[in-house]
């Protein structure tokens, strides 16, 4: 008896991986990977980045080469959108009416942007920046903008407006939470990237929310809550996005906090379905107690790591250490861990120096190191967190006549 | 097109080529070498895409810079002087017939 077909809805970053490691790991059955956008699956990081500035291709975006698929036996199915699934009689349907086997299903479905409902936000001129069509169409108007909005002060806002300020627009950035990237920096971390882009000539405005849009034939400005209007031929949106959750919710998934639930095996509430990467609500893999939502490749791939191991019968728990990272202004901001919680977050190196690292610790212990520009704190951080626990004190972690190396010593859980 | 030739963590060499330019990590993994995980894409974020340059190669493929050092300082295999991250080494005429052994254990 063959293995059964999987249908792995979502041809991304988690869905190519879930379906190289249902091969690396001997299923033989047929892996079908289906995805809505036309393009080979690519790499999203660089669209904020290097695509944007030039120094990327469609062609170097993708995750893998076509003939990839073909040697491992992969089906490709793309620019197509499955509209129906029957797990009962193991079929699936596609948009266009393609009929697909589906006897166990992996939703990789990710998210779409979160787009603002305020006045005005359909006036052309209002971009996104998700995926490669919005990345075409922002590379398109930049030449030709001079004055940039970025709404979001979050990573993907942030990396825009800097290539945006590269190019020597007039870059706004507006932030509705009293600092930048709130939810994942503390905030002497958020202060020094509020000095950074300003310091190369952006303006950055907090506490702020916007209002309106205004324009004609197309966005001239800005209208925020403060009562101000800020002038802007091209206005990028990055609030942050929303899991694609309609199969998951047509199934009848568990669907919380918007996100398809997954246990930590990335099973979800049915035992024939598992789904990875920004779609999924999971258990914190460093706290399993606590759900959380990871919007990371480092994400993507391990949890599609596992669950892929799920799907042929091997338990194994996520317990990935998360990591993350920025490129903003020629600045590099790697992350280790997950810093939700944290009791005290000790600066090491000076913030001036646009070269430091921070330190959050919780009960004596690491969660997380924030680096900026110290690619060897990141690794002595990722290689002592996922070792097991790393005891430390904040008054160790202060230690600065003892490299980080040193200090980062694990305890096996 | 210059060529690359890379010897995989099973001892399996595996010999392609691509225009100049391209990364020694994206050539591999776009054609499914086996070994070369690069998680991050190429960004110098991850070290998974460890290799060790053949010793009468390493002239002409250079050192590292300071910042892959210190990737490289972090990785799970151990660091040789002939440790490169290949997303760091472009192919090029100048490199044409390179050989690269495939760290024997990626992040």
């Amino acid at each position: 008896m063959t293995a059964p077909a999987v249908l792995v809805v979502g041809a991304c970053q988690a869905g190519v991986q879930l379906a190289a490691s249902l091969r690396e790991g001997g299923h033989d059955g047929r892996v079908v990977l289906v995805g809505a956008e036309p393009h080979l699956p690519y790499q999203r990081p660089p669209l904020s980045k290097a695509y944007l500035s030039g120094e990327a291709t469609p062609e170097s975006l993708a995750l893998r080469g076509r003939s990839w698929y073909d040697a491992q036996g992969i089906e490709l199915v793309l620019g197509e959108r499955v509209v129906e699934v029957d797990l009962d009689a193991a079929h699936a349907r596609t948009d266009v009416g393609r009929e697909l086997p589906c006897e166990r299903l992996a939703l990789t479905t990710g998210a779409r942007v979160r787009r603002l409902t305020v006045p005005g936000a359909d006036l052309p001129g209002v971009l996104y920046l998700r995926d490669l069509a919005h990345a075409d169409s922002l590379a398109a108007a930049l030449p030709g903008a001079q004055r940039v909005v970025v709404v979001g002060g979050g990573f993907i806002g942030l990396e825009a407006a800097a290539v945006s300020r590269a190019k020597g627009k007039d870059v706004t950035v507006v932030e509705f939470a009293d600092r930048l990237m709130a939810r994942a920096v503390a905030p002497v971390v958020s202060e020094f990237y509020r000095g950074a882009h300003e310091a190369r000539g952006s303006r950055v405005l907090l506490g702020r929310g916007v209002v309106g849009l205004e324009g004609d034939d197309r966005v001239r400005g800005v209208v925020l809550d403060d009562g101000t209007t800020l002038p802007a031929d091209l206005v990028l949106v990055g609030v942050g996005v929303h899991p694609r959750v309609e199969l998951a919710e047509r199934l009848g998934l568990t669907v919380e906090q918007g996100a398809v639930r997954v246990d930590e095996h990335a099973q979800t509430s049915d035992p024939r379905v598992v789904a990875a990467g920004d779609v999924a609500l999971l258990p914190n893999p460093q706290a399993p107690e606590v759900l959380v939502r990871l919007e990371s490749v480092q994400n993507a791939v391990d949890q599609a790591k596992t669950a892929a191991a799920t799907l042929l019968g091997r338990v194994e728990p996520y317990r990935a250490l998360p990591w993350f990272w920025s490129d903003q202004a020629g600045i590099k901001l790697q992350i280790a861990g997950l810093s939700y919680g944290w009791q005290q977050a000790v600066v090491r190196g000076r913030p001036e120096d646009e070269s430091f690292t921070v330190l959050y610790l919780r009960d004596g212990h690491l969660l997380a190191v924030d680096a900026v520009n110290r690619p060897a704190d990141y690794m002595a951080a990722r290689r002592g967190l996922s070792r097991g626990r790393v005891v430390l004190s904040p008054e160790a972690a202060a230690d600065e006549s003892r490299p980080l190396k040193e200090l980062l010593v694990p305890v096996p859980v | 097109m210059p060529r690359a030739t890379y010897i995989d963590p099973a001892g399996k060499e595996h010999t392609l080529e691509a225009d100049a330019g391209t990364s020694l990590m994206d050539l591999a993994v776009k054609n499914g070498v086996p070994g070369i995980v690069a998680e991050c894409g190429g960004f110098m974020n991850c070290a998974s895409c460890h290799v060790y340059v053949g010793q009468e190669w390493t002239d002409l493929v250079g050192g590292p810079s300071e910042g892959e050092m210190d990737m490289l300082d972090g990785a799970m295999s151990d660091v040789l002087p002939t440790s490169r991250l290949s997303c760091q080494v472009p192919l090029s005429d100048g490199i044409d017939g390179v050989r690269v052994t495939i760290a024997p254990e990626q992040f």
